[in-house]
C-alpha cells in the first residue's frame, strides 16, 4: 500500500486569503492546520494566470508554451500527457472531483468531452480519471453539478448570478449592497452550493473504495472565482463595511492613476475603459468607477466563499480520518491563479504579473508515514512542479514529459536543487488585439517582458522589488542603476523559455 | 454592436465538384458538423440540433451552385447578427479551397461558432479524401425559394 494523494485545487485564490498566509479576513482553521503540519509555500507562482493554460499545466506538468494552451477557449488535446493517466497506469484509483476546464466551458454543439460527461449520464474515465464529475460556477450547464441541482433543485438553478449576460460577455451586473460586479444575494440553500455538493461527491467517491487502495483524488473547488455569490444565509459571517481596504488598493485616484501610468499602458488603457485585451473580465465594466466600497463587499464575500471552502475540506478530513487513512494521505493544497480584489483599483484577471495573480497558496502536508519535519520554504516554486511531486510521492520516476521537478521540502532542499526561477506566460488574441508576455521570478525580483503586439511595440517591461515593493507599484524597468540586473533576469528568461509549440493550437470558444 | 468576424479554410484533395456536392448540401450538414446532430431544411428555413440540445433555426440566404457559395443566417435570438458563409474554391489542379466565415453578435459567440466551423472543415477533408467515405452521391438541388434568397443577395 503506497501514499494516497488529496489533490486541493480553489479557483482564483489570492495568498493572502488564508491565515496561514497572514490574512485577517477569513478564517481558515482547517488549511492553517495543514500548514502549520506542512510545508507552507511562500512565492507559489502559477504559469499563467487565467484558468485553461494554468490548470493545463498541473495536469501535464508541462508550461503553456509546450502543453499548447496559450489562452483560454484553447483546449488541451485528449491525448496530452496527463499525470492522472499515470497515476493510473500504476495502479491508482483516480478522481477529479469539480471544477476541470482543460476545455472550453463555451460549447453549445457539446464537442468536447467535459460537456458530454453528465449529458450522457458518465461519470469516466477522462484523461486519466476513472472517476470525473464537473461543476463550475453556476447552477446552468452541461455540467455533473448542474444537472445534479436541475434534477434535485431545480428551484435553485437559476438562484446563482448570471455569469454571462445577454451578449454572452462576462457579466458587470452589480449587486449586494453596493453594487459591485458580479456581486449577488444567493438564496440557494449551503448544502446545494457547489462547494458542499464537491466535498459530498469527494466523501462518496472515497467511501467506494478498499482501505488498501491507493488513491489520487483531485477535489477541484470552484470557488472563490467571481461571482461572489455565496449563499445568502451565509453572509453574517463577514460584515462588508467592516472589511478594511487591501494593502494594494491606492484610495487616492491620482496616485492610482500616477502609479498605473508607470506600466505598460494596457494597465491604464483598461483602468479608464479604453481598452479590453481579454475576455476574463466584464467588457462594459470600467476599473475606475470601482469604489472602496466594492472592494470591502467583494472581499467579504471572497473571504465568505473561502471559509466554506475551507469547511468543506475540514468534511473531507474528517471522513479520511474516518477511513483510518490519516497517516497515508498527502494532502497539496493550491489555486490556479490569484484574483486582483481591489490592487491598483482593479477586479478580476488579465495580463497583469503581478502578486495578487502571480503569488499562489500552496501548503503540502505529506503522509505523517513520510515523517517530514513541517517548513515553510521561501524560494520560488511553480504550478508546473505539482505532477512530479505527484509521481514523487506515490514512488514513481517523473515522466521526461513533465517539465517540473518533486515540490523542495526546505530552502536548503530548493537551493540544492536548483530552485532558481519560475516562468510564466500570457498570450491573447481577442478580435485583433494582441498580447504577449513573459515573466521570470527570481532573487526577489518579477521581471516581465513584452513581446510585440497590437499594444505594445516589443520594448516595454515591468520590474519590481518584491521585498522592498510588496504590492509592486513602483516599476523599475529601465532604471538605469539596475539594466545589470535587468539584462540578466532577461537572459536567464530566454535561456528557460521553452519554444512555443506552433502553429498555435486553435482558440475555440471566449472560455 | 460588438461583432466579431472569424474565417478558417482548409485545402481539399478532392475537386471542387465533389466537395460541393456534400458541402452545398444544405440538408446534410449534420453528415460533417461534428456536434450537430440533425438537419432539417424547409424551404428556406434550416433548423439545426445541437449536441447540447439547442435547436437553432437559420434562414438559408445563398445557395448558389455557380459560385459554390452558401450562406446562411441564424435567426435564433441570442444573435444580434449572424452570417455563415462556405466558399468552394476550384484551386484548378482537381483540389479545392474550403473557407467557412462566421460573423456573429455577439462576438462571443462568433469564436465558439467558428470553433464549431473549424472542426467541421477538419471533418470534412476527413471525408473527403477518405477513399471509403466520399458521400458525394446525393445531390440536393437549391430550394427554389433559396435560389430567390440568392438572387437577392446577389
Amino acid at each position: 500500500m503506497g501514499r494516497k494523494i488529496l489533490f486541493v485545487t480553489t479557483d482564483q485564490q489570492r495568498y493572502d486569503t488564508l491565515g496561514c498566509n497572514g490574512g485577517i479576513l477569513a478564517r481558515t482553521p482547517v488549511i492553517d492546520a495543514i500548514a502549520e503540519s506542512g510545508h507552507r509555500y511562500e512565492r507559489a507562482v502559477p504559469q499563467s494566470v487565467v484558468c485553461m493554460p494554468s490548470r493545463s499545466t498541473m495536469i501535464t506538468g508541462q508550461h503553456p508554451s509546450t502543453h499548447g494552451v496559450w489562452m483560454n477557449g484553447v483546449a488541451l488535446p485528449l491525448d496530452a500527457p496527463s499525470v492522472a493517466s499515470v497515476l493510473h497506469a500504476a495502479g491508482y484509483h483516480t478522481a477529479l472531483i469539480g471544477k476541470p476546464h482543460f476545455e472550453p466551458f463555451l460549447d453549445p454543439f457539446a464537442r468536447f468531452p467535459e460537456n458530454r460527461f453528465a449529458r450522457d449520464g458518465l461519470v469516466g474515465l477522462h484523461r486519466g480519471f476513472e472517476h470525473f464529475e464537473a461543476a463550475t460556477h453556476g447552477g446552468a450547464g452541461p455540467l455533473h453539478y448542474a444537472r445534479w441541482l436541475a434534477n434535485n433543485h431545480p428551484e435553485a438553478v437559476n438562484l446563482f448570478y448570471p455569469v454571462l449576460d445577454a451578449r454572452l460577455e462576462v457579466n458587470d451586473l452589480g449587486g449586494g449592497a453596493t453594487g459591485a460586479p458580479q456581486v449577488w444575494d444567493n438564496a440557494i440553500p449551503r448544502e446545494w452550493y457547489h462547494t458542499d455538493w464537491v466535498a459530498d461527491r469527494t466523501i462518496n467517491w472515497l467511501q467506494t473504495l478498499d482501505t488498501g487502495d491507493d488513491w489520487f483524488c483531485w477535489m477541484s473547488f470552484p470557488d472563490p472565482h467571481h461571482p461572489w455569490d455565496p449563499p445568502a444565509c451565509e453572509l453574517g459571517r463577514i460584515d462588508w463595511r467592516e472589511v478594511p481596504l487591501p494593502d494594494g488598493y491606492i484610495e487616492g485616484a491620482v496616485e492610482r492613476e500616477a502609479v498605473l501610468d508607470t506600466k505598460p499602458r494596457h494597465w491604464k488603457a483598461w483602468y479608464d475603459g479604453s481598452l479590453v485585451t481579454n475576455f476574463e473580465a466584464p467588457n462594459s465594466w470600467v476599473p475606475a468607477t470601482l469604489t472602496p466600497d466594492h472592494v470591502r463587499e467583494v472581499n467579504a464575500r471572497n473571504a465568505i466563499e473561502c471559509e466554506l471552502i475551507d469547511e468543506a475540506l475540514g468534511r473531507v478530513m474528517t471522513a479520511i480520518s474516518g477511513r483510518g487513512w490519516e497517516d497515508d494521505v498527502d494532502v497539496i493544497f493550491t489555486t490556479d491563479h490569484g484574483e486582483l480584489q481591489g490592487d491598483f483599483g482593479l477586479l478580476f484577471k488579465g495580463p497583469y504579473h503581478v502578486d495578487g495573480l502571480m503569488r499562489l497558496p500552496l501548503i503540502w502536508r505529506q503522509a505523517r508515514s513520510a515523517h517530514a519535519a513541517p517548513s515553510t520554504v521561501t524560494r520560488p516554486v511553480g504550478l508546473v512542479d505539482l505532477a512530479p511531486t505527484f509521481c514523487t510521492i506515490a514512488g514513481l520516476a517523473v515522466p521526461p514529459f513533465m517539465e517540473g521537478s518533486p515540490l523542495p521540502v526546505s530552502d536548503t532542499d530548493a537551493d540544492a536543487r536548483g530552485f532558481e526561477r519560475v516562468l510564466t506566460e500570457w498570450d491573447s488574441e481577442v478580435f485583433g488585439v494582441g498580447v504577449h508576455l513573459r515573466t521570470i521570478t527570481r532573487d526577489g525580483w518579477v521581471c516581465t517582458t513584452y513581446q510585440p503586439g497590437t499594444v505594445h511595440d516589443g520594448t516595454e517591461g515591468e520590474l519590481y522589488d518584491l521585498h522592498d515593493d510588496p504590492f509592486q507599484q513602483v516599476n523599475r524597468w529601465n532604471d538605469p542603476s539596475l539594466v545589470s540586473l535587468q539584462d540578466d533576469l532577461v537572459a536567464d528568461l530566454w535561456d528557460h523559455q521553452p519554444a512555443q509549440r506552433t502553429p498555435l493550437r486553435r482558440v475555440e470558444a471566449p472560455v | 454592436m460588438t461583432l466579431g468576424s472569424v474565417r478558417y479554410d482548409i485545402r481539399i484533395n478532392r475537386s471542387a465538384a465533389d466537395v460541393w456536392r456534400l458541402a452545398g448540401d444544405p440538408a446534410r450538414l449534420a453528415d460533417w458538423f461534428p456536434g450537430i446532430t440533425s438537419c432539417r431544411v424547409d424551404g428556406t428555413v434550416r433548423t439545426i440540433t445541437l449536441g447540447s440540445g439547442m435547436v437553432m433555426p437559420e434562414e438559408i440566404l445563398v445557395h448558389d451552385a455557380h459560385q459554390r457559395r452558401f450562406q446562411y443566417r441564424i435567426t435564433a435570438s441570442i444573435f444580434e447578427y449572424h452570417r455563415g458563409t462556405i466558399d468552394v474554391i476550384d484551386l484548378g489542379d482537381d483540389t479545392c479551397l474550403v473557407a467557412y466565415a462566421t460573423e456573429a453578435d455577439p462576438r462571443a459567440m462568433a469564436l465558439t461558432i467558428a470553433g464549431g466551423t473549424a472542426g467541421a472543415l477538419d471533418e470534412l477533408k476527413r471525408q473527403m479524401e477518405t477513399p471509403m467515405e466520399t458521400p458525394v452521391e446525393t445531390v440536393t438541388e437549391p430550394p427554389a425559394a433559396a435560389a430567390s434568397a440568392t438572387n437577392r443577395a446577389n
